[in-house]
């Protein structure tokens, strides 16, 4: 056997290409469902981690998926917002925590989370380096987001415009990072944390602009009553909250109506939570309450419904290259026809000629089942950033 | 050495029909068999062999009656027993000088590759003058080079019986004559027998003995 081992390897050492492919597609049809299987039971580990943990979350009628998804994981699809007198009904009902989301607005490619520090105490998330939020235009970046952009407290991170060519929209607001959190291994981690207020000053609804009580710049005032100073465009808006500016800073309009995504209500008991949920399942109210986990269980259903398809798709596949492979061997056999009649006149038995086709496709089954195994090894390793990045986010 | 008695053999569907009332070839002795193509030379080479058997009549080679052996002994006893010498000299590409000369080692269990053989067939490359080829692969040797490796891997198992089928066919008119007087140099000093098919009538004196087959699916003409 050792011989017919040495004289395949021979072969399929100097017939590299032809074992290359070979290997590749081999390698491919046993990695690909497997790798498919890793990476959604990953995934599923961690949405639905994530989503039992969440127990209940508050927010406009629309889409329960788009909702969850924006409140746990971040996602960049806004749920319609609803308003903080909805926060303070849950407040008021004394049957759960509530901790209010503002997720709209991204810095570099990574989401603005608007919160409270009940927010923090809820995830367990701590502080790695630098201290927590104390005033606004103050941010705190999850480990990821500070290791991909480098950031550290004391720089600085600004916030994307909604759209460049919206002069009604959203501000860029450049933040002070003063803290850069633990790593949590979920999407935390992928998240700048800010103020709710911060949220509502990137969004509009709060500015910081030179004081006009006093001023007697005519060119900046366009009238001026005793009640009221309008001012032109010339007036400078602050796009930093420095200590110097932070008392400029302030809102219009009524604080009740300042708009969330989503209230993650943490009930004090299963009691609580069943007479909570039960508040919001007239068809009349415009806000419903959801419990995550079913969300999710619904989605994951669905995905792998979608993964059964794919097994199909995968299995089609699989089949048309086995076919494939089959038919290279065949052209390689014909190939290798004057070698085999050769080694036949010398005398070799049927059983060794065999032997010798066999080992070569042993040899590539090892050498594929090698390589399998190690992208899987190496998948397994990263399965959970994969997903992170890929399919959380 | 080689005993051929009221030999018939055809192929199915052709014409060749061959037959060979009776021949006779002495230990150590170095044949040629001449004839037009199609003759069935090659053919008779292989009767020898055991490659093919025949319809009737019987082969012997040495003691051993080749054509009652079974198809697993046939192929036991070729192995062990007979070298065989292509025109096209069958190397495998993909193995180097050496590897080629080791080959019937690999392909068999009746033959042990042990390490004195290997020591054996670097000699006899030195003897055939590409013993400083021996990692090299046949891509990179020129004919001449490769039915030298094609003989030593013939000789190597030090069998009793060489044929050769038109084995100086491919090369040029020098290389013909050095590698017949190599072969057949090697062959008398190994006391092996030779069985040649050859068109070259000018190689005619390095061989004991011609066997003629001017006609087509004639007897044996000594």
């Amino acid at each position: 056997m050792m011989d017919s081992l040495y004289l395949t390897w021979q072969y399929v050492v100097f017939h590299k290409i032809k074992t290359l492919i070979l290997v590749a597609c081999v390698t491919l049809i046993a990695t690909l469902p497997l790798a498919l299987e890793l990476l959604l039971r990953e995934s599923e580990q961690q949405l639905l981690a994530r989503a039992a943990a969440t127990p209940l979350v508050l927010g406009a009628k629309g889409s329960t998926l788009e909702l969850v998804m924006n409140s746990l994981y971040f996602s960049t699809e806004t749920p319609e917002t609803l308003s903080m007198a909805t926060m303070h009904q849950v407040m008021t009902s004394n049957l759960a925590l509530p901790i209010p989301l503002y997720v709209r607005f991204q810095a570099r490619g990574f989401p603005i989370v608007g919160t409270t520090f009940d927010y923090f105490d809820f995830r367990g998330l701590r502080i790695a380096a630098g201290r927590p939020l104390t005033i606004l235009g103050e941010c705190v970046i999850g480990a990821t987001v500070a290791e991909r952009l480098r950031l550290k407290p004391g720089d600085s991170l600004i916030s994307a415009p909604e759209n460049l060519f919206d002069l009604a929209g959203a501000y860029p607001l450049k933040m002070q990072v003063v803290g850069v959190l633990q790593k949590a291994y979920t999407a935390d981690d992928l998240a700048v944390f800010v103020d709710l207020h911060t949220t509502w000053v990137i969004a509009g609804l709060g500015h910081g602009h030179q004081e006009l009580a006093h001023t007697t710049d005519t060119t900046v005032l366009l009238q001026r009553s005793d009640t009221s100073v309008t001012a032109n465009a010339k007036l400078q808006l602050y796009t930093e909250v420095t200590a110097d500016n932070v008392d400029t800073f302030h809102f219009h309009g009524d604080a009740a109506t300042y708009p969330l995504t989503a209230v993650s209500a943490v009930p004090h008991d299963a009691k609580s939570a069943t007479l909570l949920r039960g508040r919001y399942l007239a068809r009349e109210t415009p806000h419903h309450m959801v419990r995550p986990k079913d969300v999710v269980d619904r989605l994951l259903a669905e995905i792998f419904r979608i993964k059964n398809v794919l097994d199909a798709v995968v299995l089609v596949v699989s089949g048309a290259t086995v076919l494939a492979i089959a038919l290279i061997f065949a052209l390689s056999l014909r190939l290798r026809q004057k070698e085999m009649t050769t080694i036949f006149q010398l005398g070799c038995r049927r059983r060794t000629i065999a032997r010798l086709l066999a080992s070569e496709m042993l040899i590539i089954a090892c050498l594929s089942g090698a390589l399998c195994t190690g992208v899987l090894v190496v998948l397994a390793h990263v399965d959970s950033d994969l997903v992170r990045l890929w399919m959380v986010r | 050495m080689i005993r051929m008695r009221a030999l018939t053999f055809c192929y199915p569907n052709t014409d060749l029909r061959l037959h060979i009332p009776e021949l006779t070839v002495a230990e150590a002795q170095k044949v040629a068999i001449i004839g037009p193509s199609s003759a069935g030379k090659t053919t008779l080479l292989q009767l020898i062999a055991g490659i093919l058997t025949p319809q009737a009549g019987s082969v012997h080679v040495g003691n051993v009656h080749v054509n009652a052996l079974s198809d697993a002994r046939r192929r036991g006893f070729r192995i062990t027993t007979i070298g065989f010498i292509f025109q096209d000299f069958a190397l495998l590409d993909y193995l180097n000088v050496l590897d080629n000369i080791l080959h019937p080692y690999r392909i068999t269990g009746a033959l042990r590759l042990r390490h004195d053989i290997r020591t054996r067939a670097a000699k006899l490359a030195t003897e055939m003058g590409i013993g400083d080829k021996l990692q090299r692969r046949p891509e990179a040797l020129s004919q001449g080079e490769k039915q030298r490796v094609a003989i030593c891997r013939a000789l190597l198992p030090y069998p009793k019986l060489i044929l050769a089928d038109e084995a100086t066919g491919n090369l040029d008119p020098a290389n013909k004559t050095r590698i017949l007087e190599l072969l057949c140099r090697t062959v008398e000093a190994h006391h092996a027998t030779l069985v040649a098919v050859t068109h070259d009538y000018e190689l005619f004196g390095y061989f004991d003995r011609v066997i003629d087959f001017r006609h087509f699916g004639s007897s044996v003409i000594s």
